[in-house]
């Protein structure tokens, strides 16, 4: 970087730290992927089947956004994934095919998700207990009382009105065919969440990631910005529970793992883990990227047992080359916040 | 561990230390779940129960002990369930049946094992990726290679072996005495090497132990590559169990168990305080919940709620004296709030 500076190429040098920067890099990366979906087939990128993708890949984008709200305040929301399953096993089993009931159930839900993200909440930062060990243990909690209470296997079925969010969208637009709601709810969801962060509450918020302490003696209410971002993640829960139970119906499964897999968007979106830095558009564009490269697996016809190897070499690397550029610049302050493992 | 010094006792006996109140923990929980057994009319120190719950200690025990030397120098490893997997697979398949390939197979599950550790502690230390994301994504790589090179279980353990996942002395398993024997090394380690001391400084605070000469990257390295061998070793007793290797085995999740153990066990997650003394205690509280669960027949999914919580609480408590020790402490206020976050 600095030989392209010593010649005093003044916009070479501009786009290269644009390109450095780590919310731009999930950008090229995305660009990336998609040049490469598009060198083996470029009929993916024709409206309709482009919506399908966009529709599938809906649910993570918004588990995204409310894990960023986590991640950024310092902590970790490791519970998602077995809440996304509970609220699609709870959907099916109240609703149980009446459509009458779709709208209380889905306030329930709604009610659910809340609470589970107070408790999330309340438990790391009134108890002073560690998030990571706060959701681990909600993880089992809410896996093993899903279990007891379907005697193991979901039962129910989930209404036609309950799964439109999920499957439909509007129908007969010129060269898209199809605008699925999913997608409409992302943006919606997206926007909200971009301009959250730019009020007080994302300012106390990000400021609470960065430095607690400083924030705490400044006055912000630290406790409060954090519970209220495990609500969000609880929320964000919910909708992508609706999505995904819409998309794809019940199944046991559903949900399983998918804690790592947001993690690993937000935190390829160039979030630092312990707080305080990042964008939760990049953090919504790491989960896009995320599934773009599924696709991308897809188009090479690799064997989708192999993945997973894929995917941990790319997070590892891309956080590596995070990691290397901050501990360049910060190397005089301080290089701690690399290392360091979040609470 | 023992102070032969009775003033010593006696001062610990009025303010016990945090590994002496997990025992103590430990004996409530003993002493409770005996009573909840006895009220069922059943005696959970019957031999076969017993057995049952020493079973239980070793595996866990393993991924434990070299769990607790990561977290101690604040760092973590995700992927000790799939190393775990893909050694017993290594062990199997090179044993082949062989009684004559034994000290072979250990000693490449030792290697592979070991490599792994390196790998993630490499990736930490030089790399400066979050441990959570660089162990997470060793995980990954693995469970990628073992889904796609093997389909099912395969190679084959020869009986002498086996003998190691199933033959007892009295109640207590062979593998439990290798466990406890694993514990008193590694307690040992931490308590009387230099690179032992210097873990608990590197957790502690990581630029604090640069500047008084540590050479940080090496200890971070050396707690990874022991915790990978750790993890190798389980994966030993796993083939010694199944009697081949099993790629299957990583769905059980055991990395999550290994930590719950460790932050039971009193070891601060953020690094710097705990030790094996503590963890081991932790193994036990949950074999014996395990155990109570099983002879109880409660639900086993009841048993991940109950599992949850107990973990959840015990590190609330712990939470709770940390708080009382800062507040009696008022000297380095920022150590004191990074610690108590």
């Amino acid at each position: 970087m600095t030989r392209y500076r010593d010649r005093g190429a003044a916009f070479g040098a501009a786009a290269l730290r644009w390109i450095a920067n780590p919310t731009a890099t999930v950008f090229l990366l995305l660009l990336l992927i998609f040049a490469g979906i598009f060198a083996l087939n470029d009929s993916f990128f024709a409206g309709p089947s482009f919506m399908a993708f966009l529709k599938q890949a809906a649910p993570l984008m918004i588990l995204a956004a409310g894990q960023y709200f986590v991640i950024v305040s310092g902590n970790f929301d490791l519970s998602v994934g077995a809440l996304v399953g509970a609220q699609v096993v709870i959907a099916a089993r109240l609703i149980d095919g009446e459509e009458s009931r779709t709208v209380p159930v889905m306030l329930a839900m709604v009610a659910f998700g809340i609470a589970v993200g107070l408790v999330n909440g309340i438990i790391t930062t009134v108890l002073k207990v560690q998030s990571f060990i706060t959701t681990l243990g909600m993880l089992m909690v809410l896996f093993g009382a899903i279990k007891l209470w379907t005697g193991g296997a979901p039962t129910g079925a989930l209404s036609e009105s309950f799964r439109t969010a999920g499957r439909l969208g509007i129908e007969n637009v010129p060269v898209l065919g199809q605008i699925p709601w999913a997608v409409l709810i992302v943006i919606g969801l997206g926007a909200g969440a971009i301009g959250l962060m730019r009020t007080g509450f994302g300012r106390v918020l990000m400021a609470a990631g960065d430095n607690e302490r400083a924030a705490t003696l400044s006055g912000a209410p630290v406790n409060t910005v954090r519970i209220a971002a495990f609500v969000l993640s609880g929320l964000s829960a919910t909708v992508a529970g609706i999505l995904i139970g819409g998309y794809a119906g019940v199944s046991a499964q559903v949900g399983q793992g998918l804690e790592f897999t947001v993690i690993t968007a937000v935190v390829l979106g160039g979030v630092v883990l312990g707080g305080g830095r990042g964008t939760v558009l990049a953090a919504i564009a790491g989960a896009l990227a995320i599934e773009s490269l599924f696709a991308l697996f897809n188009q090479m016809q690799l064997p989708s047992t192999l993945r997973p190897t894929v995917q941990g070499a790319i997070i590892i690397a891309a956080v590596a080359y995070a990691a290397r550029r901050r501990t360049r610049r910060g190397a005089a302050a301080k290089t701690a916040t690399a290392t360091a493992t979040p609470s | 561990m023992t102070r032969p010094d009775l003033s010593a006792l006696t001062a610990s006996i009025r303010r016990p230390g945090t590994t002496a109140l997990i025992y103590l923990a430990l004996a409530a929980v003993v002493l409770v779940s005996g009573v909840a057994v006895a009220l069922e009319g059943k005696n959970l120190f019957a031999t076969a129960n017993l057995v049952d719950m020493f079973t239980r200690t070793s595996l866990t025990g393993f991924l434990a002990i070299g769990m607790t030397l990561v977290i101690l120098c604040r760092s973590l490893d995700l992927s000790v369930g799939y190393t775990a997997a893909l050694s017993s697979l290594v062990a199997a398949t090179t044993m082949d049946g062989q009684v004559a390939n034994l000290p072979l197979a250990i000693g490449a599950v030792l290697l592979v094992s070991g490599l792994i550790g390196a790998a993630n502690g490499a990736i930490v230390a030089f790399l400066r990726v979050n441990p959570f994301i660089a162990t997470l994504g060793t995980g990954l790589i693995i469970k990628g290679y073992l889904d796609t090179r093997y389909k099912g279980p395969a190679g084959d353990v020869p009986e002498a072996f086996r003998a190691f996942g199933y033959s007892r002395i009295g109640p207590v398993p062979v593998s439990t005495l290798v466990m406890l024997a694993l514990a008193v090394a590694a307690i040992w380690f931490l308590r009387s090497s230099r690179t032992g001391h210097h873990m608990y400084a590197v957790g502690g605070d990581v630029d604090i132990a640069r500047m008084s000469g540590i050479r940080t990257d090496r200890v971070l390295l050396t707690a990874h590559v022991l915790c990978g061998m750790c993890a190798g070793v389980a994966g030993l007793l796993l083939a010694a169990r199944f009697g081949t290797g099993s790629a299957e085995s990583y769905t059980n999740l055991y990395e999550l168990d290994a930590i719950a153990a460790v932050v039971l066990g009193g070891t601060l997650l953020l690094g710097g305080r705990g030790g094996v003394a503590g963890t081991v205690a932790g193994v036990m509280i949950l074999a014996v919940l395990d155990s109570v669960f099983n002879v109880l027949q409660i639900d086993p999914f009841a048993k991940d709620v109950l599992r949850g919580a107990v973990i959840i609480a015990a590190v609330a408590l712990y939470a709770r004296r940390q708080l009382d020790r800062t507040a009696r402490r008022p000297r380095f206020p920022t150590a004191a709030a990074g610690r108590t976050r």
